[in-house]
């Protein structure tokens, strides 16, 4: 028999495969100090960063935060812990990024290097599996999503950060930065948009037509196939001689090159996961329901409206979850076509091997894409109709 | 089934064309290359890309089915039990990184050239093979598991001989995914310095040559889609040989 206490204080071995490997970020150069925006910098760990009164608290918080990570049977203790190490590593990136900078030259950068990534991921991964352990409901999710997205928010609005390359290539480019932003959400959004508008009554008609569904869903699978730089490629020469054939779709704003051929090439991408899904999602119908509607005297319209369609519902939109994620990651490309969006920075960064430029252009999208997922989840779960805490 | 079939040979040799003998298809693209610009992409040969390319993608996609199946028996072990909600954490948010951003995340940590595209295609490359092959080794028939442990095998010859074969085609799914995200993925990686296909199509977009981009873009899609539809078949006749 084992005591309460004993298994109370069991570790997880997650957790510590986790806290290992935590400790062994801790050994990697926290921050790098260069010169100045294109070389690489030289590392320094955590402990060399600033005097004691900064590094011991930053140290305390994310070490007791890896230990609080270990007991398995206590996921809001790893929650805790996750969190504490979150700002322990934000508290040592702000408070020594202005002292690092001081006598270090008018171009010197500090950037987070190996360890600071490491850690995140780390702290990141131990928050994730505490809360999947927690298992909460829809409400908490986007509670919890909402309050470090506030933050976030409040780290970056107060310039805690500012004097970090990244938050420099920001302030030296606002402008483009905003436009960019609002540019790669017009691009995913809308092209997720149309594909919806184009995809719903296609999946309804290959649902209730064979032959059409078994050409229909092989052509969107092979358009899937094909590589995004590819695809982004092929659709300028084609839109080109639209552009020049019809001036009417000249007016219109479509050319060759930029943000046409982008949102093109998303919608054709988005097609698949929104038809297919929408097929899954009207075949999942119980036939019993189906049977139950037809005996009331429903007619097929009201059979799709009021049955079929409300109980797909949870299918049908985890299509959308995984085209509008797929869209905010393919968008990048559009930075090489002229199309804008955040791939703009990403690939200025790799030709000018201005590293923090990248992550301007990356770490947006990756924040987006995960926010993203985090939210139409939440969604799918709530409109499933057999919750899954019943199955 | 005969149509398909004369289909997928023209595909395959116009591909073998493209590839060996771009010269024959001057007339095809002269119409879209710049006044007295170059119209056949002549500074790589486009079988050397094509080799280079497949061979990334090849290296990388081997390697990350030989980790993530490893990885796989591992957690659905009752030893590795511990580790399975993790794992699938893991494949959940690593799934929703764009590998674009794997791409430009790895020249920051590892440089440019064909090593950090090479690692980028592993490690994206993983998360779908690991995913499908937790599903496959967790959804054996529990009738099939009892029967074999009835025959007294042993949990090796268990692994060998039955989980693994029957988890197979759901395995080869998750490799086909992941062999067409490392194709797309290793064409952009010649934004980074690597030797892939990527190269026609971004001199292309650099020199203003549409020519070019749809050279590059024509041949990395056929590529793609014969490679997917090879890959189709193979399970086809996995799922066949093993229900039969």
């Amino acid at each position: 028999m084992k005591s309460v206490r004993a298994a109370e204080l069991r570790l997880s071995l997650p957790g510590l495969l986790l806290a290992a490997l935590g400790f062994l970020a801790l050994l990697a150069p926290f921050m790098t100090l260069a010169a100045n925006r294109i070389v690489a910098g030289e590392g320094l760990t955590a402990w060399h960063l600033a005097g004691p009164d900064v590094t011991l608290p930053g140290l305390i918080a994310i070490v007791s935060g890896l230990i609080l990570g270990l007991f398995a049977a206590w996921p809001k203790a790893r929650l805790i812990g996750a969190t504490l190490g979150l700002a322990g590593i934000v508290w040592l990136l702000s408070q020594s990024a202005s002292p690092l900078l001081e006598g270090a030259g008018e171009y010197a950068r500090v950037s987070p290097g190996l360890g600071f990534w490491c850690l995140l991921a780390v702290l990141m991964l131990v928050m994730a599996d505490a809360i999947t352990s927690l298992s909460p409901g829809p409400r908490t999710r986007i509670a919890l999503l909402a309050s470090m997205l506030g933050l976030l928010a409040i780290v970056l609005g107060t310039g805690l950060l500012s004097d970090l390359s990244i938050m420099q290539e920001y302030a030296s480019r606002k402008d483009a930065f905003h436009a960019a932003a609002l540019r790669h959400l017009t691009l995913a959004f809308g092209s997720l948009a149309s594909a919806t508008a184009i995809g719903i009554p296609l999946g309804i008609l290959c649902y209730h037509g064979p032959r059409l569904r078994k050409i229909a869903l092989p052509v969107l699978s092979f358009l899937q196939t094909i590589p995004s730089l590819a695809m982004f490629g092929i659709m300028i020469p084609l839109l080109g001689w639209v552009a020049n054939s019809y001036p009417a779709a000249k007016a219109m704003g479509i050319a060759g090159v930029g943000f046409a051929p982008a949102f093109l090439a998303l919608l054709l991408y988005s097609l698949l996961p929104v038809v297919a899904n929408m097929v899954a999602g009207l075949q999942s119908t119980p036939e019993k329901a189906r049977d139950a509607a037809r005996g009331m005297g429903m007619t097929t319209w009201q059979l799709l409206m009021r049955v079929e369609l409300p109980l797909g519902l949870p299918v049908i939109l985890a299509g959308l979850r995984i085209a509008l994620v797929q869209n905010i990651g393919l968008a990048v490309i559009a930075g090489l076509i002229g199309g804008g969006g955040f791939g703009t920075f990403v690939f200025q960064g790799l030709n000018q091997t201005a590293t923090d430029l990248i992550l301007l252009g990356a770490l947006p999208t990756v924040a987006l894409a995960l926010t993203a997922a985090i939210l139409m989840d939440v969604l799918v779960e709530l409109t499933n109709p057999t919750p899954r805490k019943a199955s | 089934m005969k149509l398909a079939m004369i289909f997928r040979t023209a595909l395959v040799a116009l591909l073998l064309a493209l590839v060996i003998k771009p010269i024959w298809f001057t007339w095809a693209f002269a119409p879209l290359a710049p006044e007295k610009g170059p119209i056949i992409y002549e500074r790589a040969s486009l079988l050397s890309l094509s080799l280079s390319h497949l061979g990334l993608v090849s290296l990388a996609s081997v390697a990350a089915t030989l980790v993530a199946v490893t990885l796989a028996i591992l957690v659905t072990r009752p030893a590795g039990a511990a580790f399975l909600p993790l794992s699938r954490t893991i494949t959940n948010m690593g799934q929703t990184f764009p590998p674009v951003a794997v791409l430009a995340l790895a020249v920051p940590a590892l440089g440019f050239g064909t090593g950090p595209t090479l690692v980028a295609l592993f490690l994206y490359g993983l998360l779908p093979i690991f995913e499908n092959a937790i599903t496959g080794f967790s959804t054996l028939p529990p009738a099939t598991m009892e029967a074999a442990r009835g025959l007294g095998l042993s949990r090796w010859q268990r692994l060998i001989r039955v989980e693994i074969p029957l988890a197979l085609p759901v395995i080869l799914t998750g490799i086909r995914l992941s062999v067409v995200i490392a194709l797309g993925t290793a064409t952009i990686g010649s934004t980074v310095a690597a030797r892939t296909l990527g190269e026609v199509i971004i001199a292309g977009l650099l020199t203003h040559n549409t020519a070019y981009v749809l050279q590059g873009g024509l041949i990395v899609g056929l590529f793609a889609v014969l490679i997917y539809d090879a890959l189709v078949q193979l399970e086809a006749m996995l799922v066949n040989k093993y229900s039969a």
